[in-house]
């Protein structure tokens, strides 16, 4: 039903060059490289106004790029928005279905909007609502309609033109765990079927999951690009050791050899290190801190390490 | 907003026709409620003002009340249905569904949107008139064959006030922001172009800005002369001025749209 893998997995699918979008004195995204290669789960991270959905927006060609350079599928953004409009398919952040129509009807005018025939549309839509598991809702009001099932729906409209691109903003926000995985489980198999999936997300672990690259954002530049475990060696040390802040357990970290970083976080500190058990037994025996927890570091450490743990809102 | 770009012209595909489409479904799932007002609104108006009023009020241009008011009912029911259309369904559409987000994520363009809006905000003038006209007929207040150009001529004036409409939407900060257009555009229009008396009972300076600036006037002035079968060639040139007024409302529209639409 979809097409099969493509015969060059590497080629580059998404080029941008010096992307730079600004709304009037604010610049949303400053002059930002990135390729997406075909067949690619490529993922966009970075706190709330970052310049993630800015840039989806311009892959999209819903708006315009300030200056720079933008290529999807080697076709120039500025010049041919109908033909990239055609072969990429979008699941936006916040839900559009239309409330006026059901479940297939939705799907249904959405296909005329690609000139995809009535029969065309209608075999389609049909495979779809089973594929993403919503075929008993299939005459079901929008308004009746959980909030994963409006993301699944979401997800099945933006299938409807076979695209060579999916662009998932915030697939998964808001929805409880059970909704999470199921979408998780089925961009897996999107994926599998060759789809370029480019993604934002503020969930680390989901980026962790679904993306073989990912790039972090803030304040409309990149700050690093890498697959996750890549990330996670190059930023920050392998374990963390998390401790109750206290000033003892930091005078007394000051006498490691180690080369320890700390972080405060909260009511914690955070302590990096790539000798999780000497420095244990340090803050232990030495320092008299009590309660510990040692974990490995994880996507998030590397996120709050470049980003900051300032509030965005 | 530089004004060779109010004015450029916009880029349309036959993709346009599908925005109708969607909004005609929708509408076709609520018939039943969306034909109530072009039914009942006739009929109590006629019963209030033509039959009821109109036994005190002597004959007008010739006719009686009742006979001297059905056409500008028409004339009203263009400008309300697609008026209404373009305001506060648009608005509805553009701001709270997000539908033309959505549409606009595939292959058709703003351009297009907007157009395929207004169009359709036509075609409710078209439809809410062929109805009204039913019942006029039926209380033997139209002339045929001559009342049936009242259908097509619904379509143009219907443009126009679309056209407005968009503009507004265009502008409007909020949904309640609609009120003002509404109180201070469509309902001073409703009252004196002509409608439910002669426009020569206002005084000479106020008959020459209406005949040249107020859009309902020469709506009206071709739907009564429509409707009473009274066809003269000076209404060619009342249908040239809407022509012209919709062809340049609906650019400009198009236009301020894109600009709010488009970040």
């Amino acid at each position: 039903m979809w097409n099969q893998a493509r015969a060059n997995p590497l080629a580059d699918i998404i080029k941008a060059e010096n992307l730079t979008k600004d709304y009037g004195d604010l610049v949303a995204v400053k002059g930002i490289n990135f390729t997406v290669k075909e067949a690619e789960v490529f993922g966009f991270l970075g706190p709330n106004g970052a310049g993630k959905t800015t840039t989806m927006h311009m892959i999209q060609c819903v708006s315009p790029k300030t200056s720079g350079k933008l290529e999807v599928a080697g076709l120039d953004v500025s010049k041919e928005p109908r033909e990239i409009k055609r072969i990429i398919g979008v699941a936006p952040q916040e839900t559009n279905l239309d409330p006026d129509f059901t479940v297939i009807e939705n799907l249904l005018v959405y296909a005329r909007y690609f000139g995809i025939s009535p029969k065309g549309a209608q075999e389609r839509a049909e495979k779809l609502l089973e594929f993403f598991q919503l075929g008993g809702k299939r005459d079901t009001a929008i308004d009746k309609l959980s909030g994963g099932m409006k993301k699944r729906l979401l997800l099945a409209r933006s299938m409807l033109n076979d695209p060579k691109i999916l662009i998932l903003d915030e697939p998964t926000v808001g929805l409880d765990p059970q909704a999470r995985h199921l979408i998780w489980d089925l961009i897996g198999k999107m994926k599998k079927q060759g789809i370029t999936i480019i993604l934002t997300t503020h969930y680390m672990e989901e980026a962790a999951v679904l993306c073989d690259k990912i790039v972090i954002m803030n304040n409309g530049e990149i700050l690093a690009e890498g697959s996750p475990r890549e990330l996670v060696a190059r930023f920050v040390a392998k374990s963390v050791i998390e401790v109750k802040n206290s000033a003892l357990a930091l005078d007394c970290l000051k006498d490691s050899k180690d080369r320890i970083q700390t972080e405060i976080a909260g009511e914690n500190l955070h302590i990096f290190t790539n000798e999780p058990k000497e420095t244990l037994e340090l803050l232990v025996n030495a320092c008299g801190v009590q309660s510990t927890t040692v974990r490995d570091s994880s996507l998030e450490d590397v996120f709050l390490k470049l980003t900051g743990r300032m509030l965005r809102e | 907003m530089r004004l060779r770009e109010l004015f450029a012209l916009p880029t349309l595909s036959r993709r346009t026709i599908e925005v109708w489409r969607r909004n005609a479904k929708v509408f076709m799932k609520t018939y039943r409620v969306n034909f109530i007002p072009p039914v009942v609104e006739p009929i109590l108006y006629l019963a209030a003002l033509g039959f009821g009023l109109g036994l005190f009020v002597k004959e007008i241009e010739g006719v009686s009340y009742a006979k001297f008011i059905a056409p500008a009912l028409i004339g009203i029911t263009i400008m309300n249905a697609s008026f209404f259309e373009c305001t506060y369904a648009s608005f509805v559409r553009m701001y709270f569904q997000r539908t033309f987000d959505a549409i606009m994520a595939t292959p058709l363009n703003v351009d297009e949107v907007i157009a395929g809006e207004m169009l359709w905000g036509a075609t409710r003038s078209v439809i809410s008139t062929s109805i009204m006209l039913a019942v006029i007929t039926v209380f033997g207040l139209a002339t045929y064959p001559f009342a049936l150009l009242a259908i097509p001529f619904a379509f143009v004036g219907g443009l126009m006030f679309a056209a407005f409409g968009m503009c507004f939407t265009a502008i409007t900060p909020r949904i309640d922001s609609l009120n003002y257009p509404t109180s201070l555009f469509v309902t001073p229009m409703f009252l004196v172009s002509g409608t439910f008396f002669p426009l020569s009972a206002l005084p000479s300076g106020v008959q020459t800005f209406a005949n040249l600036f107020v859009p309902l006037v020469p709506v009206v002035k071709i739907a009564r002369a429509i409707t009473l079968g009274r066809l003269e060639l000076d209404l060619l040139l009342s249908l040239v001025w809407i022509l012209a007024v919709a062809g340049v409302f609906f650019i400009i529209a198009v236009n301020i749209m894109k600009k709010r639409l488009i970040v």
